[in-house]
């Protein structure tokens, strides 16, 4: 497996691709990274992934691979040397997946409801359920890190990544409705978590600049504001 | 670890807790059943899976699973003979893709389209149907996802064999046309009539009459037509 071509097709805004930057580099695989334009998808995206047309994609030995949970598990079957990105005990490998698949389609799910919000009160209950949320997976973070600095333990890992990516866009949800989602005082495990996680050698260089990423969310969301006004009536 | 007791918390009629049904009668595992009333839960499920609240919870020694994909996972992990999984990395790649595609793409429209009325109903199961299309090229050609024997996308997708002509019935809509979808119509066919599958069905007359209330009941209550704004006209 060691020395093929890989290349991922992903976006640098993509907390789904940032996922498979990080795994890969976890496990020092040199790799190509296309930058896909979502308005302007290339052939080599539409051919690797016809059922979605979305990144990321991971190709390998020219073949895609989609989604990236599988993407993340591909990587660690395929590339099977330390470090390991899931535990090897079939239970905590178990409890990584139940986890992963919260934060993608309950809690996650939560953070885009907040952006699609409208009026003050429903912004307001949209908030607070990503804050519960949150409480939620501080309490998973203590039973899975038994002290240690990460959900895996000493080194970065799954679900570490799984939820590690989405914090770029937590901070832009923090800053474009001036709350704090993620509260000190309230998760203060996962707080600590955040920062160490940042730092981590497989996720510093590829983490896009978080005031960056609220450049271009405000910019996204301003269009979409003036694409909806300038639309005509659906009645 | 692997000798420790197993126990499973199902509903009769839920398409999940069959997953791990099936996959605990494919490797021949031992295992207490307890029937869970999901009207009426239990302070055994909600203490077992507070997040969720649902089955199928697995039940292993003192090991507490939920999700039934992670549960099927679980089990193929912990007890490796008979393996769901392939064996190699992209074919387990592909066999999770597929399975999270049944799950988001058809089963969810499917369901829409079974609680759903007029317009509504056609739209879910017209998209239900562009799904069975992907569905069909994957399966073309091979007797079982799994091969020659049955596998994780087998198990996954299992309630399209079953669960699935019950709601077409209920719901007074086809998205199966075996002329359009003869692979899987073939799968199916195989499947039910693997004893392992086979044997562990709920009763049909049963299944009918459960769906008819079930989507009488979805369709007139208030929160329903929040999830066919969501799905349908996003």
């Amino acid at each position: 497996m060691a020395g093929s071509e890989v290349k991922v097709l992903g976006t640098w805004a993509s907390p789904f691709a940032l996922r498979i930057h990080i795994a890969l580099g976890i496990k020092s695989v040199t790799y190509e990274w296309v930058e896909e334009n979502l308005e302007a998808k290339s052939q080599l995206l539409l051919e690797s992934n016809p059922i979605n047309k979305q990144v990321p994609v991971l190709i390998h030995h020219h073949k895609p691979i989609c989604e990236s949970l599988a993407i993340l598990q591909y990587i660690d079957e395929a590339w099977p040397s330390a470090p390991s990105i899931l535990p090897s005990d079939p239970y905590h490998r178990a409890v990584a997946r139940f986890w992963a698949a919260y934060i993608d389609h309950k809690w996650f799910t939560w953070l885009k409801g907040v952006a699609s919000a409208e009026g003050a009160e429903a912004k307001k209950a949209a908030l607070d359920q990503v804050r519960e949320g949150l409480v939620v997976v501080e309490e998973a973070f203590g039973k899975c890190s038994k002290g240690k600095d990460f959900f895996s333990g000493d080194r970065i890992g799954y679900l570490d990544i799984v939820l590690g990516c989405f914090l770029g866009w937590l901070y832009v949800a923090e800053k474009r409705n001036d709350v704090k989602l993620l509260d000190e005082e309230k998760m203060p495990g996962l707080a600590a978590w955040a920062i160490k996680f940042c730092l981590d050698g497989a996720v510093k260089d590829v983490m896009p600049d978080k005031d960056e990423l609220l450049d271009y969310a405000n910019m996204v969301f301003q269009a979409m504001a003036k694409a909806k006004l300038n639309a005509p009536p659906n009645n | 670890m692997a000798e420790q007791k197993v126990k499973l918390l199902g509903f009769w009629v839920s398409p999940f807790a069959y997953r791990v049904i099936w996959a605990l009668k494919l490797k021949g595992i031992d295992y207490e059943y307890i029937e869970e009333d999901i009207f009426n839960k239990s302070p055994l499920l909600l203490q077992l899976n507070p997040i969720h609240k649902k089955v199928p919870v697995l039940i292993h020694g003192d090991r507490v699973i939920s999700e039934s994909y992670v549960i099927v996972q679980y089990i193929d992990e912990t007890w490796p003979h008979c393996p769901l999984l392939p064996q190699d990395p992209y074919e387990r790649a592909m066999a999770r893709f597929w399975a999270d595609f049944a799950e988001t793409k058809l089963l969810n429209t499917a369901w829409l389209g079974l609680c759903a009325r007029g317009a509504e109903r056609e739209k879910a199961a017209k998209l239900a149907m562009e799904a069975v299309e992907k569905i069909e090229e994957v399966v073309k050609g091979k007797k079982l996802f799994g091969g020659e024997s049955i596998g994780y996308l087998d198990i996954c997708l299992g309630w399209i064999s079953y669960w699935l002509p019950v709601w077409e019935e209920v719901g007074s809509m086809q998205i199966i046309d075996p002329i359009k979808f003869p692979a899987t119509s073939s799968w199916m066919n195989t499947l039910l009539h693997h004893p392992v599958i086979g044997d562990n069905l709920p009763g049909r007359d049963a299944m009918i009459e459960y769906f008819q209330k079930r989507s009488k009941d979805i369709y007139e209550s208030d929160w329903f037509k929040d999830i066919i704004r969501l799905h349908l006209h996003p």
